[in-house]
């Protein structure tokens, strides 16, 4: 299920988060309940970090990763380093990016398997993500956006990009990621997709804008549904039923 | 420009996104929202004003742009759309695409437009919307009705215009200048008063104006005075009536002038003996025994103003029996004039006596033997000048002559109407005053103002003359022979545009 939320009055909670299949990072907020909401989704499930990268809140916009491994810019502190170190899993490789494009959240859109980057990302930087996400890298853009860490978000289920891509994009970004993809937007209409809107293979949070159509569009693209235990249960019996007619 | 190229070119088919509030596909666009769904949420037409209220003048049928200023508009109208697209506030915050007038009833004191407006909403998206506006249309009279309905005669300013001699030529004369400028359009009333002519006008600039014009034609002194009429001490307004007092200089064309002595000094001893041969705005003096002649502005005569020594009602006719030129032709301030020595005769004398009068005249490229010419008979004259007087030893001439007469070629055309027509001031004639007027010599007078303008092209070159419809031009004239009294060049006059019938219709119409 997506959840809807805020953080501090800001519907851009993609920015102040950053949630993968083995971690979830949030920003460091003035109150508890931007955190508490993911705690309460994610607790027991995987670990919900507080953070903050090169003293900024912006997170979700710095900072790349997957269940692999995580990217972080040049501009983080060792500090910070190495409580991301300490507080994630051990299989989790977080790694420091040298790279002049520092916004790696907004340059970089990746689930488990592949990555898509802004096109003038430096070679060493693109064997990085190779190595440290272990995925396979394309250089690509979304709609004429080259941020396109910005206009994405994609898991391994399931992806959604900026309303404006075309059809033809469409066919060959989801060829590229395996993965459906859909246009859409999130927010009440805003196409900036990976700010509005963070996810993983399970679940989904997203700004507390994003009205009723918009969430069951995300829902069905990621397909969050079938993640609940129930319609897991719903699926063994459809089939069970299947075989014993 | 990628295919010209021959460059490969993926082809972009636009795909369809859900509308983000109520779900149906549709094209992406700026806010991601149906155009329905963007109606709802935003009202562009929100701001503008839907209700105003116009002042309308009902009787001159004008609409009050504020603050004061009041708008010709017939209904329906290019005119009244702009002043009422214009009334409509905030209209600066959303982009006027369109507008028109919805039919209403003309009596039922509403107007309807209906605008179509655009603006950009929700970032980027522009949305265009239409929305009717109603004006309640409220009759008031305007400042200038109402003064009118309250009495017709109410004036502000008027303007006195008197000139102290015994004919009314310079008022003919003036009454064209008028005419051709358009200068007393606004005067609400014109009356013809002794010895002048009143113009009364609603607004004191009005009169001001009109003063300044006549200080442009003609050599005036002028004085304005006010009389406090009501005045509010709350709100500190003052209603006064103006009345400008203009004096026109006595001095007309023609007329023989004896100058005083330090005139005559200042202007290089000219005369003391002139004539005056024009008078626009400055006189122009002519000494007819030595050709000098010079200008005269109306702050130079109004220092030291002199009188005429006698004037063109005694102008006698004269038989010119020899004429001798004594010197070549001259051309001073615009016309030419001979020097020459002439032998003249009374016509009243012809064939009584043999008074034969020896004199210096300076026209003689007018005159030859046998014409007949105007002069001044100053050896019968009985002049009781003081400026003749100071000049001790001074020794007049028997005659001075003023100009050609024509009389006798005129006998044969006198009852005839003229190829030409002037138009009047239409003025009102004041019967009260003490001098009644004098029909027959008030026509007499005229006639001889229309034959001036005849002899006179100079004269004409600020006169606009009409076609005279009734005129039809006889065989008979056309073939005179020899020299003719002069007459206006037919392609002098102007067609005169004629909307009496056209008026009468509407009138038809309204009834």
């Amino acid at each position: 299920m997506a959840t809807r939320l805020q953080f501090e009055n800001s519907c851009e909670i993609g920015v102040f988060s950053k949630l993968t299949n083995a971690y979830c990072l949030v920003a460091i907020g003035g109150s508890e309940n931007f955190y508490s909401v993911f705690e309460s989704e994610l607790a027991g499930v995987i670990p919900v970090v507080k953070t903050s990268i090169g003293g900024t809140r912006i997170i979700g916009r710095l900072c790349a990763g997957n269940k692999n491994g995580l990217l972080l810019p040049h501009t983080t502190t060792d500090q910070e380093l190495q409580h991301l170190r300490n507080s994630l899993p051990d299989q989790v490789v977080v790694q420091r990016v040298d790279e002049r494009l520092s916004a790696l959240g907004n340059c970089i859109a990746c689930n488990d398997h592949v990555a898509l980057t802004h096109t003038d990302l430096d070679r060493e930087t693109e064997e990085l993500i190779a190595d440290v996400l272990g995925v396979e890298v394309f250089r690509q853009t979304i709609a004429g956006n080259i941020l396109v860490g910005s206009y994405c978000a994609f898991s391994n289920r399931g992806g959604l990009v900026h309303p404006h891509t075309s059809i033809e994009d469409l066919d060959e970004l989801s060829t590229l990621l395996q993965v459906p993809l859909v246009a859409g937007t999130v927010n009440r209409g805003s196409e900036v997709v990976a700010a509005g809107l963070t996810v993983n293979d399970w679940t989904a949070f997203c700004g507390s804008d994003t009205t009723a159509t918009e969430l069951s569009v995300i829902e069905s693209v990621f397909k969050l549904r079938e993640s609940q235990p129930s319609s897991i249960v719903d699926e063994m019996r459809k089939s069970l039923i299947d075989t014993y007619v | 420009m990628a295919e010209e190229a021959g460059m490969f070119f993926v082809q972009q088919t636009v795909g369809s996104v859900l509308c983000c509030k109520c779900g149906i596909p549709m094209a992406p666009n700026a806010a991601n929202m149906c155009v329905k769904c963007l109606r709802t949420e935003v009202d562009i037409t929100e701001g503008l004003q839907k209700h105003v209220i116009i002042v309308h003048c009902p009787e001159c049928d004008t609409y009050l742009q504020p603050p004061r200023t009041w708008i010709k508009a017939q209904l329906e109208s290019k005119e009244l759309l702009t002043f009422c697209v214009k009334r409509v506030k905030n209209l600066n915050k959303v982009k006027l695409v369109d507008a028109g007038f919805i039919w209403t009833e003309p009596h039922s004191k509403r107007l309807k437009v209906k605008l179509r407006v655009q603006k950009e909403v929700l970032n980027g998206a522009v949305l265009e919307q239409t929305c009717t506006v109603e004006y309640v249309v409220q009759d008031q009279m305007c400042e200038s009705c109402t003064r009118v309905q309250a009495n017709p005669d109410q004036w502000v300013a008027a303007v006195q215009l008197r000139q102290h001699v015994s004919h009314r030529r310079t008022f003919f004369f003036l009454e064209q200048l008028i005419l051709k400028h358009d200068a007393a359009a606004r005067a609400i009333r014109i009356t013809q008063m002794d010895q002048g002519i009143d113009f009364f006008f609603a607004n004191r600039s009005h009169g001001v104006k009109f003063v300044e014009f006549l200080g442009k034609v003609v050599p005036v002194k002028s004085r304005s005075d006010k009389q406090l009429v009501s005045h509010d001490t709350k709100s500190n307004n003052y209603n006064y009536k103006h009345t400008f007092s203009v004096e026109l200089c006595p001095i007309c064309r023609e007329d023989l002038i004896c100058l005083p002595p330090k005139v005559s000094a200042s202007l290089g001893h000219l005369g003391p003996l002139v004539i005056c041969t024009k008078v626009s705005n400055n006189i122009i003096l002519l000494d007819p025994f030595t050709l000098r002649h010079c200008f005269l502005d109306a702050d130079q005569y109004w220092r030291s103003a002199f009188k005429s020594l006698l004037s063109s009602r005694q102008l006698i006719e004269y038989i010119v029996l020899d004429i001798e030129s004594c010197a070549s032709e001259v051309t001073v301030g615009g016309s030419t004039y001979l020097l020459a020595d002439a032998q003249v005769a009374r016509l009243s004398d012809f064939g009584k006596n043999d008074t034969i009068y020896f004199v210096k005249t300076h026209l003689g490229h007018l005159l030859s033997p046998g014409d007949y010419a105007l002069g001044y008979d100053l050896h019968a004259a009985n002049t009781n000048d003081m400026e003749l007087n100071k000049y001790k030893g001074f020794v007049l001439p028997d005659v001075v002559l003023i100009k050609k007469s024509y009389e006798e070629k005129r006998m044969k055309k006198r009852g005839k109407p003229r190829a030409w027509k002037l138009k009047s001031l239409g003025m009102e004639i004041d019967d009260s005053a003490k001098g009644k007027f004098d029909e027959e010599k008030m026509d007499a007078e005229y006639e001889k103002f229309l034959e001036d303008l005849e002899e006179n092209p100079e004269l004409r070159f600020n006169v606009s003359l009409y076609r005279n419809k009734e005129y039809q031009p006889s065989d008979m004239a056309s073939v005179t022979d020899g020299e003719d009294a002069p007459t206006v060049p037919l392609d002098e006059l102007l067609g005169d545009l004629n909307l009496t019938e056209a008026e009468t219709d509407y009138d038809d119409m309204k009834e």
